[in-house]
């Protein structure tokens, strides 16, 4: 398939009939970038989520939905608003139960270990999260990324534990290079962008198994989501990534497998070309082909 | 329903120091709890040990053995007098100001001097207008406010001179709550009166004043409680007596221009560093004192819930 | 500063009733100016003698302060004495009113973090109205209590005979005493402090919080490092609020203090909790008998000066860094 897709077309449906491929017209100096998917081995399972019901005060968001979450590939969870995919994720490290009138039923295992019998800090250390606003710390860049470093221990390690391993996180974020020369400024004073990599880098510090993003570039432009997205697939190699967004592009761009929810209901799950290509479901179908947003 | 461990991590996992400072947060709030406990409750037992109806309703002796004679009619009525006298002037006076700085304000740099002289105001503690209005209420040209002496001295000290001074008391509560109240009325109620061709005099007396009323009933509620409560100004303006000694003929007028003594003073009299030696007639006044504050309060309380305004007063 | 008022004054009709009341209000506001520079003045005015005469050495320590008052008290014009050395009184008071806001610190930190985080929904709906009850319970109440249920517990149960002649010599312990007057202070400032301190925890914004949350940090350490290191600016601000309200405070101080004026001691070990003193407050209200005689007078405006400069200064700070906080959306 080309590794360039060209913009689903906004037009009514017809099914009998494959859409033509759009030639794509020369741009006038804005980024494109050439998609190349290595196709990793599809790693161990790390996380699985079995028939979860999530439901805020008889309000039902998540409806029995079944997903595995596999290390070396990032699944990407796509669907209009309002059909759980965010609750879904932030359900996966335990966050959902921060609101009072969440109830949750089915089971969520972590390496094989039911997340509820888990301890929730051990669990949050395991499964990362960034979310969609970036929100830094009030505190220098060095001490954003050092946070978990030091909150997560019981004994406060020194600065010179620490200092390699946050220069390590920057580094794997790819924000090192702009901010080596001062890591105490204060972490707000940096671009929008910026600061979701320090977000990022910050939740990977610790070296999570997981790592939770809830449409981390949806409050960016362009040039740093790009730049963000090749994040992604560099970090994939050690972490499994979820990833939630309502780009249908980014979707193609970055995940490896793609899981389509409507109104709480997993509708379709499979790998990107075949969601995106050969839709089971006819729902998936009109998703992607623009029908509804 | 699936099995969970608590939501947000139950601290038996903690390490050790969180732990002890979480104990110690409990430790803080299980603290204050049982300093107010044992203060209301020692003052309830006390009080009703000690409270005899024959105490309300009596007016004070002067006997040597004070624990078996008199009561404090005459304080209770003087705590009446300098509530109702001192929050009279305070509220009209603090209203005006409030919705001058609030609706007028003009000029600017006036505005700004007023706001910061009432938050001075705020800020002087109680004794400090106390002996100042000792001094300045007895020069010359005030003798009407209180006794002029045989020798022409004036003596200065009188409820009425009370009620002034602890006006200034309460005044920044009255000013601040009042401004709370109308700054926290929309634009839109103030454009919607004026779009009907209402002066904005009209529009304050008319919409402004009735939203706020909440507002400046808790200010007044809050300035109340504090002058019941005060006992310096009383101590050194009220002229030292237990008894309300009335000052010339007028009913009302001659009790404000003579001396007296409020709940607070008379507390401080009956203990050991007053005069008196009757702990038991103090414990009952004090008791009685604390019912007074404390229906004060709840009134605060009320008319917060009441309006849906919760949160927290200073 | 906030005015609700838009520019309408070419849109409103005017009655010439509607003339007056613009003018009218802000004669109220006038007054109400005029009287607190007045008092200003009036204050500095009639302290000023006493300030004069004695120079910088008024804040200085010398002969024994008590005998210091009682020569001037005695002393008859047209040689009015105005010596003293008033050092012992503000260290008393900043004695006093310095640990009642560092114990009221510590105490009212960790009572807000249990209100904001810890507390069950019960137990938070006493203490809400257990703090404001706190706060309203009149000085003079909070002092019979302490001379009539601590004093005599510290002086007959806490404090030794043998402690009680080691001291003989130099003061006689009652009881009335440092550790009951900075007790009782803080609890009465503590109030305060907590409410600064919970508006500006609940204010933090929750995607930090949640952020912190989400990072493995446990709900002690979330708050702590997240929640009160934000709120720093709003803690000072409350402390330095209280330290006003302390600084202010002569009634209760004047019932528990001890009547005599002395500066606890320090080196003398933990006696030095034990020892009587007198802020400045309290020396006002023991001394306000005597106001009649000028020089005392004049002395006793000098201590109002003092505390009224101090209090009106930090009450002045703690409302102005409020104010700007609240700008940066922090509810102070």
């Amino acid at each position: 398939m080309d590794p360039l897709m060209p913009p689903p077309p906004i037009r009514r449906i017809v099914v009998d009939r494959a859409p033509a491929p759009v030639p794509v017209p020369e741009t006038n100096g804005h980024v494109v970038q050439t998609i190349t998917r290595t196709k990793a081995p599809a790693g161990p399972e790390r996380m699985l989520a079995d028939t979860v019901t999530i439901a805020y005060g008889g309000k039902i968001a998540v409806n029995g939905v079944t997903l595995p979450v596999r290390q070396g590939e990032v699944l990407a969870l796509i669907g209009p608003s309002g059909c759980g995919k965010t609750t879904l994720l932030r359900t996966l490290n335990r966050l959902t139960e921060l609101t009072p009138s969440a109830r949750r039923e089915g089971y969520i295992a972590l390496d094989g270990e039911d997340i509820d019998r888990l301890e929730v800090t051990e669990l949050r250390r395991r499964v990362a999260m960034v979310f969609q606003q970036p929100n830094p710390f009030p505190m220098s860049i060095f001490d954003n990324v050092a946070y978990a470093l030091r909150e997560q221990s019981r004994k406060r390690p020194g600065k010179s534990v620490v200092q390699p391993l946050v220069v390590d996180a920057l580094q794997r974020a790819g924000l090192y290079d702009e901010v080596r020369d001062d890591l105490d400024r204060p972490a707000l004073r940096l671009s929008g962008g910026q600061q979701q990599r320090l977000c990022i880098a910050r939740a990977i510090a610790t070296r999570p198994e997981v790592l939770l993003m809830d449409e981390p570039c949806s409050a960016l432009d362009p040039r740093s989501t790009a730049v963000i997205e090749a994040l992604i697939g560099e970090l994939r190699r050690d972490l499994a990534i979820v990833i939630v967004t309502h780009n249908l592009q980014q979707a193609y761009r970055v995940g490896d497998r793609v899981a389509f929810m409507y109104l709480g209901d997993l509708v379709e799950y499979g790998p990107t070309e075949q969601v995106f290509g050969e839709p089971r479901a006819q729902r998936t179908r009109d998703y992607i082909g623009g029908a509804f947003g | 329903m699936s099995a969970r461990t608590d939501p947000a991590g139950s601290s038996k996992s903690w390490p050790l120091a969180d732990r002890a400072m979480l104990a110690l947060c409990w430790a803080a709030g299980l603290l204050l709890v049982a300093i107010a406990a044992g203060i209301v409750l020692y003052m309830a037992a006390k009080g009703v040990q000690y409270l005899r109806p024959s105490l309300i309703f009596s007016h004070p002796v002067a006997d040597l053995d004070q624990s078996k004679s008199g009561g404090f009619l005459d304080p209770i009525l003087g705590t009446a007098l300098i509530v109702l006298g001192a929050i009279g002037i305070a509220a009209p006076l603090g209203v005006a100001t409030a919705v001058w700085l609030t609706e007028y304000g003009r000029p600017a740099w006036l505005a700004r001097a007023v706001e910061s002289g009432v938050e001075v105001l705020a800020g002087t503690p109680s004794i400090v207008l106390a002996l100042f209005g000792l001094t300045f209420f007895a020069q010359q040209g005030l003798g009407f406010l209180s006794t002029t002496g045989a020798s022409g001295a004036v003596f200065g000290r009188s409820l009425f001179i009370c009620c002034v001074v602890l006006s200034l008391e309460a005044l920044p509560l009255v000013v601040g709550a009042t401004r709370e109240g109308l700054l926290a009325t929309p634009r839109h109620v103030r454009e919607a009166s004026y779009a009907l061709g209402k002066t904005r005099a009209a529009t304050i007396h008319r919409v402004l004043l009735p939203v706020a009323r909440p507002n400046i009933a808790t200010g007044c509620a809050l300035g109340m409680g504090r002058i019941a409560g005060d006992t310096a100004v009383v101590l050194l303006l009220g002229g030292g007596a237990l008894t309300l000694e009335a000052n010339g003929g007028i009913p009302l007028l001659g009790t404000l221009k003579g001396t007296g003594s409020t709940l607070t003073t008379y507390v401080y009299a009956n203990s050991p560093s007053g005069e008196g030696n009757a702990p038991e007639k103090a414990y009952a006044a004090a008791f009685l004192l604390l019912l007074v504050v404390l229906v004060l309060n709840w009134v605060v309380d009320r008319i917060a819930r009441g309006s849906e305004q919760l949160g927290w007063i200073r | 500063m906030a005015s609700a008022a838009t520019d309408f004054s070419r849109a409103v009709p005017r009655l010439w009733s509607d003339r007056l009341v613009g003018p009218a209000l802000g004669a109220a506001g006038v007054l109400v100016l005029l009287v607190i520079a007045g008092m200003a003045v009036y204050v500095f005015k009639t302290a000023w003698p006493s300030f004069h005469a004695n120079g910088l050495a008024w804040f200085g320590s010398g002969e024994d302060a008590n005998a210091a008052l009682q020569k001037i008290f005695d002393s008859k014009g047209p040689h009015y004495v105005y010596t003293l050395r008033a050092w012992p009184l503000l260290y008393g008071t900043v004695l006093s009113s310095g640990a009642a806001v560092a114990l009221g610190l510590v105490l009212s930190i960790f009572a807000a973090v249990f209100i904001v985080e810890f507390a069950p929904p019960s137990i938070t709906r006493v203490l809400e109205p257990v703090v404001r009850l706190l706060a309203g319970v009149p000085s003079v109440i909070y002092g019979l209590l302490g001379i009539l249920v601590m004093v005599p517990f510290v002086g007959d149960h806490l404090i030794s005979t043998e402690r009680k002649e080691s001291v003989l010599y130099v003061v006689q312990l009652t009881g009335a005493s440092l550790l009951v007057a900075t007790l009782l202070l803080t609890i009465m400032i503590v109030p305060i402090m907590i409410a600064i301190s919970v508006d500006a925890l609940r204010s933090v914004p929750s995607s930090w919080t949640e952020g912190a949350l989400a990072l493995g940090a446990n709900r002690w350490r979330v708050i702590w490092t997240i929640s009160v290191r934000a709120s720093r600016p709003a803690i000072v601000a409350g402390a330095v609020l209280a330290l006003a309200r302390a600084l202010g405070e002569a009634i209760m101080l004047a019932m528990v203090s001890g009547g005599v004026i002395f500066a606890p001691n320090p080196l003398d070990g933990l006696t030095f909790i034990y020892e009587p003193l007198q802020p400045l407050a309290a020396a006002i209200v023991q001394g306000a008998e005597g106001f009649t005689v000028k020089p005392y007078g004049a002395t006793l405006f000098a201590f109002a000066a003092v505390i009224m400069v101090s209090s009106v200064f930090l009450s002045f700070t703690g409302w102005a860094v409020r104010r700007r906080l609240r700008r940066f959306g922090v509810q102070a």
